[in-house]
């Protein structure tokens, strides 16, 4: 009866390729924009930059329900204790919160997070927190499904200490280089600059010209 | 004694009682009862004045239809409506629990809810229940940050969209929101689209069928539009079908004659 296609019985989850990477002052995120279920693209225009504090954001990949709630959950603990210590939070105190949920829960949950953002005390941070619940501090991480297309990617182009628009364009490339190669990883390629003054987003389309082929259609990817 | 009838007060909700004897039966090669799951199209767009829902209106059990003409569009709030896809228990179950929670927060807080609470409350409850509500919903509404579409699935994550599509006719319905939608369709326009969309699902899809729903939502009114199109209706019939008497010819007739015996038990009456 029907199409064999039962997408109750498919889990939602973002085949994804996300990155960040400290330079001084700050950090640059990215991220593809595919949601998939099964073979389906539930969403092409997904945003898995995801807020948690005013200056620390997350980078999304596994299941879109496993992450979604996770990061729901940390997002209202950190408002939680930024309003008692009237202090904003840390990018440490998020990702180690992160961590907490992802190891205690490491059997039920499919989430593989990449935590950024920048704080009075150590200026721009990226830790990454992997399947297991494990917490790493890196300067540079890629993750997700399309993350092994571009190890070497990365591996021959990173240096320390890259200045932040040397650093946005590496980012945008090895996103580029991971959805040309990933079938699960797709859509425009999402970038955030966090610094001392907040977050700067910025859109790249994988067109030709580098434009939008939609016209008008800014204003719902943005 | 009196905690002995307060014990057998049954309790709202869902009820997992059952969950470790059916397991067992099923072991033991039982065929359950199907559910009737809805193989559904459902669609939600924003365009320049609000959102507008759209449905179709069967409901199915295996390959059977089930019902040729129900209601996908489940209300929510004044402002908030929510099309379900998937085990029709499950999406009227769950729309009626929150639609509740949501009027007791309106009395509360003496606001109009807005439609990320609606989506939250939605999206923690199926999270919760890790994927066993098979209930993937199509929710739109309008609140004073304005028009919104969120499509929200079984295990609980949630995407908003201005425009979206759920359920088996999905693929269908999006084929023609992708080439037709754009940015501020007037109403008119918006109300085509959704009927197109849905009827390409009807059309295309066998899990989906019979007629349009659709629901209007603008900034202050709301316009529930049950049958908006009846797409299959039934052909009037033109000639008198049936056999005229003496078409079948008769081979022999036996005519049997029956004894019919009746006998009568006299039962005395009980005198205390």
């Amino acid at each position: 009866m029907g199409p064999d296609y039962d997408f109750t019985d498919t889990p939602v989850s973002t085949g994804t390729t996300i990155m960040a990477v400290e330079f001084d002052g700050g950090v640059v995120i990215g991220a593809d924009s595919r949601t998939s279920s099964g073979a389906y693209v539930a969403n092409r225009v997904t945003d898995k930059l995801t807020q948690i504090s005013d200056k620390i954001y997350c980078c999304r990949s596994g299941s879109a329900a496993d992450t979604q709630a996770i990061a729901d959950i940390v997002a209202y603990s950190l408002n939680y204790h930024r309003n008692q210590t009237n202090k904003e939070p840390l990018v440490w105190e998020a990702a180690s919160e992160f961590r907490n949920y992802c190891y205690n829960y490491r059997d039920s949950l499919l989430a593989g997070i990449i935590v950024a953002g920048w704080d009075e005390e150590r200026g721009g941070q990226v830790y990454s927190v992997p399947l297991g619940g494990m917490l790493t501090h890196e300067a540079c991480t890629i993750g997700g499904s399309g993350s092994s297309f571009i190890y070497g990617f990365v591996r021959e182009h990173y240096r320390e200490g890259m200045p932040k628009e040397e650093c946005v364009d590496f980012v945008k490339k090895a996103v580029q280089h991971a959805i040309f190669h990933d079938g699960s990883s797709g859509g425009v390629v999402r970038i955030g600059i966090i610094t001392k003054d907040g977050i700067e987003r910025r859109l790249f389309y994988n067109t030709e010209s580098g434009e939008s082929t939609i016209v008008g259609s800014e204003s719902f990817v943005n | 004694m009196y905690m002995d009838s307060a014990r057998d007060v049954p309790s709202g909700g869902f009820n997992f009682d059952n969950c470790r004897r059916n397991a067992a039966l099923l072991q033991g090669g039982f065929k359950p009862p199907t559910t009737t799951k809805t193989g559904t199209t459902i669609v939600g767009i924003i365009y320049k004045d609000g959102v507008i829902l759209g449905a179709d209106t069967r409901a199915t059990e295996g390959p059977i239809v089930s019902d040729k003409n129900c209601a996908k569009i489940h209300y929510l709030a004044d402002n908030i409506y929510c099309c379900g896809a998937g085990t029709a228990a499950d999406t009227e179950t769950t729309t009626d629990l929150i639609s509740s929670q949501l009027e007791l927060h309106r009395l509360n807080t003496e606001r109009q809810v807005p439609v990320v609470c609606a989506n939250n409350m939605l999206k923690q409850m199926l999270f919760r229940y890790q994927g066993h509500i098979s209930a993937a919903l199509v929710l739109g509404g309008v609140d004073k940050y304005g028009p919104h579409i969120y499509c929200i699935h079984p295990h609980g994550s949630a995407d908003k969209l201005p425009y979206a599509t759920m359920g088996s006719g999905s693929l269908a319905a999006m084929a023609v929101f992708e080439s037709r939608w754009k940015p501020d369709l007037s109403e008119e326009e918006g109300k085509v689209l959704v009927r197109d969309a849905i009827a390409s699902g009807i059309f295309n899809d066998l899990g989906s069928g019979s007629n349009v729903d659709l629901c209007v939502i603008r900034k202050d009114s709301t316009e529930y539009l049950r049958n908006y199109e009846l797409a299959n209706k039934k052909g009037e019939r033109q000639l008198n079908y049936s056999f005229k008497k003496g078409s079948t010819p008769i081979l022999h007739t036996t005519i049997k004659d029956l004894q019919i015996t009746e006998r009568v038990h006299v039962v005395p009456m009980e005198i205390s």
